[in-house]
């Protein structure tokens, strides 16, 4: 109960323990994940063998470190790429999402935001599927008929940015409309007032009002992009990008690079996630 | 009439839907003055302001800037300027890209914008703040930057749409003072609209009273406040205490009221009003005379009992009622010492003369 | 409003790019699902209309019963999320104060941050044969020897629990946060006892927070294909593998279509009944 409110002792006693354990909980895996990584022994497990990063840097054969790892920097470059471009895209169609819904009035206005928050809810292996058949049913009757191949309606780069931007640009456009909403139209028309055209004022005024939405939207998207599996192990390719590698390795069994892989993850996404609070508290 | 007007409005309207927000109206305003329009909230002075300033078009009529009509030019070309009711300072500039936001839409070379910006801060009192940031000011600067801002520009016209509104009692009184100053050192011309009338009295040459769309009456302060010429206006304008009569004797210029109660007063009326005509009297509270021993001939005369003493420093008040008729009349207490022993409950005399009140026909 | 030049223009420009996704990318790719779904190949390019996958659904009782345990699952898993994180929601929202509660709300959002593969792998570690817990059960004295933890429904329960703990807390918090505390002053005031405070007060203005917590979470939960795989193993038993393994494993895709349709119609259902129930939009449930 709030603060205010008398309680017994043993009641907060539990109360605390009970938000202590929780934590716990939710901080474990990744706790035992990191330390393992940097355990001196083939498996990554207990007992403890002694601090080491073979795992990140030693090039032996017994010891392949991640840096070494040939299929493992391969596939961060390609979730790298992915990432950046579906967060690029993303980020464009959500700033026209955003001015289409926050400042124009038309007919059907209602059923097209629906639609628009639709992909939110659908299960991302079945956006993933639905994305594979279609591009694959309009890829085999271009082949069929024309006899035209184009490789990029099968399985890979292409689909993987467009699944992912499928629902990763509604959640920028949830974020970017936020603040726009927030935004002052008299600022605008001041803009307008002092002698400023209309794209003077979407560039001067509008957009630097946006920026930390943008920015903010633009860290996440990336990091959905990059952790993302459920779409994107429908619609990979032969060049998988990391989390389908990862999957695979961990099906195989586990060895401490996949420990270290996913610390460097972990480190990754804390200095995005940091960056992007940063960026909020900020404006 | 050899100066052209800053500004003319001839016969604009303006409807939305069926509901028509300005009704016909016609005014000028001569160059370097300083000119309110003043009503409550929803008569349309919003909308008759954005017309001026081109954010929307009139339905009829024509608006000319020094002399230039400026129908279809888009707000962004028409050579006004506007304060903002919030002022509309961009948050993510400091205080000098704000006011050189005008210079560098011209295309001005960044240092003569420099110079022109340190100049017209120095001209404000506020000399070095380019750096600042907006939310490091007090609301007071803000006003001054906003002005500034459009100032900088040297526009034909400054539109003002209730800039004092969101700051506190004491500030306002402040900030009133110096918009006059500013106006009168910058020398433009000044279209201010408002619903604080004392905002309006004290900084303009004209005043515009509006009201449901339509100009009630144009003209000084002094005008409005001695010479209403429409019931709204004697309302609206200054205090009155309201009181329904009826015409007992027609005159030029001055009738003999009846009111509801029975008292019987003489007073002076604008219009030529007939015998029996129902009118509404209006009577200003400073304009009472209070007299507690003496006899004195003034043309109106009451006897009454202090209800109450609304004491307000200056501003304080009696309520006295007729002690022969249930009326009330609002009286405003001057603070000489000779009334400060006023008690409630006392009977006091209250006098006043005829051209001190005005009759219209009640509506 | 800005209605000058241009306005058709600039709105017709600015549908463009939403309008391209949304056909190309989500409603024609869902309408060609159900197509494929219902068809049946006969030869070489040579499709007829058919329901025989649906029928394949309802009489192999294998499917029938991975599609019921799996939303079965997904309702509980749901709802223990719901009771594990209130209380945790309520001490950040109310009882947490100033520099330690974004601390707290921070740790909250970081297993988020960190890629559900990570998370999965780090309880892989913990609960296995050779993992942290079997050692530490072992080390105590509790466990003779090496206990297996992984490839159970508890496991997945726990797995998936976690997976959605964030999207639980969130909503729960900020709807919390904006409950005026004298809320429950007055009605101790008014002489109610804490079950009856939380009863009558807390959760009727918490339950908007409550749904859109519970949707996100079920969707989530339904969706999951990590979850189940890696810490249930090849007898997990989830919806979402016979998807996958009808499309990438048999190449099976008018089955894998059909299959989708379903759970893509439960899912459907199943939020629609709970916003029916709680009375709420789905544009107000999912924005938020």
């Amino acid at each position: 109960m709030i603060p205010s409110i008398p309680q017994s002792q043993a009641f907060r006693k539990t109360y605390t323990v009970y938000v202590g354990l929780f934590f716990l909980f939710l901080l474990a895996p990744l706790i035992v994940v990191a330390v393992f990584s940097l355990n001196d022994s083939l498996f990554p497990s207990l007992p403890w063998e002694g601090f080491t990063l073979d795992w990140y840097l030693e090039d032996t054969k017994e010891r392949r470190g991640l840096f070494h790892d040939r299929a493992i920097v391969d596939s961060i470059g390609t979730s790298l790429m992915i990432a950046a471009s579906v967060a690029i895209l993303s980020v464009c169609v959500a700033v026209s999402n955003a001015l289409l819904f926050e400042r124009h009035q038309f007919r059907g206005k209602s059923v097209l935001y629906s639609l628009m928050l639709l992909p939110l809810v659908i299960p991302g292996v079945i956006l993933g599927i639905s994305v594979l058949s279609f591009s694959s049913g309009i890829a085999n009757s271009l082949e069929d008929n024309y006899g035209l191949d184009f490789e990029f309606l099968r399985p890979g780069f292409l689909l993987i940015v467009l699944g992912q931007f499928a629902f990763i640009s509604t959640m920028a456009t949830l974020v970017i409309s936020a603040r726009l909403r927030k935004f002052d139209i008299e600022l605008e028309e001041a803009a307008l007032n002092l002698g400023a055209s209309h794209f003077d004022v979407f560039r001067t005024i509008t957009l630097p009002w946006l920026k930390p939405a943008i920015m903010g939207s633009a860290i996440v998207a990336f990091l959905m992009s990059f952790e993302n599996f459920n779409t994107t192990l429908i619609l990979a390719g032969s060049d998988s990008p990391l989390t389908i590698t990862l999957f695979d390795r961990m099906r195989e069994g586990s060895t401490p690079v996949l420990n270290a892989v996913s610390t460097l993850l972990m480190l990754g996404s804390g200095v995005l996630a940091l960056a992007s609070l940063f960026i909020q508290r900020k404006k | 009439m050899s100066v052209t007007p800053d500004l003319e409005c001839r016969g604009i309207s303006k409807f939305y839907g069926d509901f028509q927000a300005v009704n016909d109206i016609s005014f000028s305003v001569p160059p370097g003055s300083f000119f309110s329009i003043l009503g409550p909230s929803g008569c349309g002075k919003t909308s008759l302001l954005r017309m001026l300033a081109g954010f929307s078009e009139p339905d009829t009529g024509e608006i000319l800037i020094k002399g230039n009509p400026v129908a279809g030019i888009p707000p962004n070309k028409r050579p006004v300027n506007m304060v903002f009711q919030h002022l509309a300072l961009f948050p993510m500039m400091n205080v000098g890209d704000n006011i050189a936001y005008g210079l560098k839409r011209r295309k001005v070379s960044p240092q003569e914008q420099r110079r022109r910006v340190a100049d017209v801060l120095e001209r404000i009192g506020l000399p070095g703040i380019e750096k600042k940031s907006v939310d490091q000011l007090s609301g007071g600067q803000k006003q001054r930057v906003a002005i500034a801002r459009c100032l900088i520009l040297e526009p034909a016209l400054l539109l003002l749409d209730e800039p004092l509104g969101a700051l506190d009692l004491k500030l306002r009184e402040q900030m009133k003072i110096e918009l006059k100053t500013l106006q009168q050192t910058f020398g433009t011309t000044f279209v201010y609209i408002t619903h604080d009338q004392s905002e309006a009295m004290v900084m303009s040459d004209q005043v515009a009273v509006m009201n449901h769309g339509r100009f009630e009456q144009v003209g000084s302060p002094q005008t409005l406040y001695y010479k209403p010429e429409t019931p709204f206006v004697a309302g609206f304008v200054g205090n009155n205490n309201r009181l329904r009569g009826q015409v007992i004797e027609a005159g030029n210029g001055s009738v003999k009221v009846s009111t509801e109660s029975g008292q019987i007063f003489h007073t002076t009326s604008t219009t030529h009003l007939q015998q029996d005509t129902p009118v509404d009297l209006f009577l200003r509270p400073e304009a009472i005379r209070i007299d507690r021993e003496s006899d004195s001939l003034w043309q109106n005369c009451i006897k009454g009992r202090i209800d109450n003493i609304l004491f307000d420093g200056g501003n304080s008040q009696l309520l006295v009622r007729d002690t022969a008729s249930p009326t009330q009349l609002t009286v405003a207490l001057p603070q000489t010492d000779e009334y400060q022993n006023l008690r409630q409950g006392e009977i006091i005399k209250l006098g006043w003369n005829s051209k001190q009140s005005i009759a219209f026909r009640a509506g | 409003m800005l209605r000058f030049s241009g306005k058709n223009l600039s709105f017709y420009l600015l549908l463009t790019p939403l309008l391209l996704t949304l056909v190309l990318l989500v409603i024609l790719p869902q309408l060609d699902m159900l197509i494929v779904s219902l068809r049946e190949r006969i030869s070489y390019g040579e499709y007829t209309f058919s329901l025989l996958h649906y029928q394949e659904f309802v009489n192999e009782p294998f499917y029938w019963n991975t599609f019921l345990r799996t939303a079965v699952m997904s309702i509980m898993a749901t709802l223990i999320t719901l009771l594990l994180a209130f209380p945790i929601a309520w001490y950040i929202a109310k009882i947490a104060q100033g520099r330690n509660k974004s601390l707290i709300f921070l740790a909250c959002l970081i297993p988020f941050w960190v890629s559900e593969l990570v998370r999965t792998y780090g309880w892989m570690i913990l609960l296995r044969e050779s993992g942290v817990i079997s050692v530490f059960l072992q080390w105590s004295g509790l466990a003779s020897g090496p206990v297996e933890m992984l490839y159970n429904d508890i496991t997945v329960m726990t797995g998936l629990v976690y997976a959605s703990m964030l999207f639980m807390v969130v909503p729960l918090v900020s709807t919390l946060e904006g409950m005026d505390d004298s809320l429950v002053e007055a009605a101790y005031d008014l002489g109610a006892s804490t079950f009856t405070v939380i009863r009558t007060v807390i959760l009727p203005y918490a339950m908007p927070g409550v749904i859109s917590g519970c949707i996100v979470v079920f969707m989530l939960t339904l969706g999951n294909y990590l979850t189940p795989t890696l810490l249930g193993g090849k007898d997990s038993l989830w919806f979402t593998e016979q998807i996958f393994t009808q499309f990438i494993t048999r190449f099976n895709w008018e089955q894998g279509a059909a299959f989708g349709v379903l759970l893509l119609s439960l899912s459907s259902l199943i939020v629609w009944l709970g916003l029916k129930l709680s009375g709420q939009s789905f544009k107000k449930a999912v924005a938020s």
